[in-house]
């Protein structure tokens, strides 16, 4: 038996990956969520020889909520401290957006709506035992809407918004919720781009691991985005909408 | 997936190339039609292709299967041996031959067919069991028993297709901890005596500016691995900026050599260290080239057969007189060969310096070349940058051979890298 269950929704993603190495390497059982199953054994195979107590694969699209069932389910067998960690997202790039707004509902789909629908159904889960944390991944692009991606920003936005509604719901429980703003991260997505301090993956994963232990409500990841985001918001917004940052 | 354009190098950072680098997650997101490369920890040009496009490997790096009876280890090529001996270490097994740093990958090791600190195990190549090779034609299971397609993937720079995993025999690991002896070696002549020993694990650290009769004075380290309590790993660190380039003068590197030296006391000393700070000393800084500054540096390795040391001893005197010589100066035995078309262990000494990327370097380079083919000797291609294609085909005596299966491999040249087309190994 293990301490800790970890529930990973979006395991495949860049920023997971290290993210559930690091918990494997302490001994956590982990649930394997995201859409292609094939990736998502052989991650496990990989986890279990890593040290996790156990790895399981389960498939779940954020956009189909016929498939959180198999969550909920896992959640309810987990052994030890039940926590999770919602790593999902998608960020077209603004300009395809705009060529075809549908991409509109994807993305909030991805980042806001599935996600929030899937821990407002874990949310009694949490209550009940009373203890755990959840993790949230946000973005700095969330703190303020930039011509270069404001869907995604408001995905993001709106992701950030609700953890911190469920942070002071769960609170009240015992049950920590942790809201990740990471810069640029170097993962398949960012893949190409060229970006300001820009992020390794696996020190983002350390870092969300430790901000997660020691009971942080919110981190900026790099750590320079703290000031940089507070500089940012802070611009009245008659000056911001000139500016391109 | 072709990938964005990136500028990358060699851990030598001497040389670059620019062009398209795809970043697969998958294996079935490989394409197979481009030379692949790790974490490009070879110094010069083998893993570069400079306005053509490359594969990084380095995120298909998942353990597949594991036997803990036979200790049978398959896993993607993009593996690093510092992970391997970090998870498996404490389950009783190791890569039976790790390499001076734990960031070299699987693929990479296959590769170049590394050699480590335990020459009687011999190369790294020695200790895989198969290889899954990916070409436009599909993917292909060889073995040892594969014949020639064998001989030419071991130790071949990734000039047979793309290696996408590997069965690896895991040695048995007694303990966590090793146990380090530390001696001063004198002089050439004790230098080589201790290098001798019976340790399975034994490597010497040469002060590479000594002359007259401390020439090949250094510290010899012997290392056996004991059940222990090892000291907490230290946190890594990162050089952040580019060194100026006064920082390696050669006043700076004689005085850090002398203090090394002096370290170690007159009578010797034992310590019990991790695994991984004996095996690979330096990775706990990182980008610990950037030390060389903006221009880079080149790494001289070569092997001489046993009867041929005093080469070496030659070859010393011209680096300390030509003032290049940098703190990092390795000698070590190598094991017998394994036969494999291009690999570069072969029984003898074999003497690796670190060399600035200066000007007066590459004559030097020159002569060094010459002096280890006279002496039956070759080159290692995983440092290499400097040297001439007529030499290094003529070092490696079964050149024609891993040709021939080369081009049945791959009769288009898609695997062809900087390296290859600068030695002129395919034409």
């Amino acid at each position: 038996m293990s301490a800790e269950t970890w529930i990973i929704v979006g395991a495949t993603s860049g920023m997971a990956i290290p993210f559930t190495r690091l918990l494997a390497g302490r001994g956590a059982a982990l649930v394997l969520a995201g859409r292609r199953m094939e990736d998502l054994s052989a991650m496990a195979t990989d986890l279990t020889e890593r040290g996790a107590v156990s790895a399981t694969p389960v498939m779940f699209d954020a956009r189909d909520p016929g498939t959180f069932d198999a969550i909920l389910a896992a959640a309810k067998a987990a052994e030890g401290t039940l926590n999770a960690a919602v790593f999902v997202g998608s960020m077209p790039e603004q300009s395809a957006i705009d060529a075809d707004p549908a991409l509109v509902d994807g993305t909030i789909a991805d980042s806001l709506t599935g996600p929030a629908r899937l821990l407002t159904l874990l949310a009694p889960q949490f209550e009940d035992r009373g203890t755990g944390t959840i993790i949230g991944i946000g973005s700095v692009a969330g703190d303020r809407g930039r011509i270069g991606n404001y869907v995604y920003g408001a995905a993001k936005a709106g992701f950030a918004t609700y953890l911190s509604g469920l942070r002071n719901r769960l609170g009240r429980s015992g049950v920590h919720v942790l809201t990740v703003k990471p810069g640029p991260v170097r993962t398949p997505m960012t893949q190409g781009m060229k970006m300001p301090f820009m992020a390794e993956a696996d020190a983002t994963a350390e870092d969300i691991l430790k901000a997660a232990d020691r009971k942080k409500n919110v981190l900026y990841t790099k750590r320079i985005w703290w000031p940089i985001m507070s500089v940012i918001r802070a611009i009245p917004e008659p000056i911001f909408k000139k500016m391109s940052v | 997936m072709d990938g964005a354009i990136e500028t990358y190098s060699g851990w030598g950072r001497a040389h670059f190339a620019t062009g398209p680098v795809a970043h697969p997650r998958t294996v079935r997101e490989v394409d197979p039609g481009k030379p692949a490369f790790g974490n490009r920890r070879s110094y010069g040009d083998a893993p570069l292709n400079h306005g053509r496009a490359a594969t990084d490997m380095t995120a298909l790096d998942r353990i597949v299967a594991f036997d803990p009876v036979s200790g049978l280890l398959t896993v993607e090529a993009g593996a690093t041996l510092g992970d391997l001996l970090r998870i498996y270490a404490p389950r009783g097994w190791k890569p039976a031959v790790v390499p001076g740093t734990g960031f070299a990958t699987v693929g990479g090791a296959i590769g170049m067919d590394v050699h480590g600190k335990n020459y009687r195990d011999g190369a790294f190549g020695d200790h895989v069991t198969a290889i899954t090779l990916l070409t436009p034609a599909g993917e292909r299971e060889i073995t040892p028993n594969s014949g020639a397609i064998w001989k030419a993937t071991v130790g071949g720079l990734g000039q047979t297709g793309v290696i996408t995993r590997a069965t690896l025999q895991l040695a048995p690991c007694p303990g966590t901890a090793m146990l380090v002896t530390e001696r001063r070696a004198r002089d050439w002549k004790e230098h080589l005596e201790m290098l001798g020993s019976d340790a399975p694990y034994i490597v010497g650290w040469i002060d590479a500016t000594a002359t007259g009769a401390a020439l090949g004075r250094g510290i010899v380290e012997e290392g056996q691995i004991v059940r222990g309590i090892t000291p907490k790993a230290k946190a890594a660190r990162t050089i952040p900026i580019d060194a100026p380039h006064m920082a390696l003068n050669p006043a700076v590197v004689q005085a850090f050599n002398a203090a090394y030296y002096a370290r170690v006391p007159k009578a010797g000393r034992s310590s019990v260290r991790t695994l991984e700070t004996f095996f690979f000393p330096l990775d706990k800084i990182h980008d610990w080239n950037r030390l060389y500054g903006k221009r880079g540096f080149h790494q001289f390795q070569c092997v001489v057969p046993l009867d041929q040391a005093d080469v070496l001893k030659q070859m010393l005197e011209k680096i300390a007189a030509a003032g290049v010589a940098s703190p990092l100066a390795v000698l070590k035995r190598l094991g017998p060969g394994n036969g494999n078309f291009m690999s570069f262990p072969m029984e003898g000494w074999t003497l690796a310096v670190d060399m600035p990327n200066r000007p007066q370097v590459k004559p030097l380079a020159r002569e060094l070349e010459r002096m280890t083919f006279e002496a039956g000797g070759r080159i290692y291609l995983a440092k290499d940058a400097l040297a001439k294609g007529s030499s290094i085909r003529a070092m490696y005596p079964h050149h024609a051979d891993w040709l021939d299966e080369v081009t049945k491999a791959d009769p288009d040249g898609l695997y062809a890298t900087d390296m290859v087309r600068r030695l002129e190994l395919r034409s």
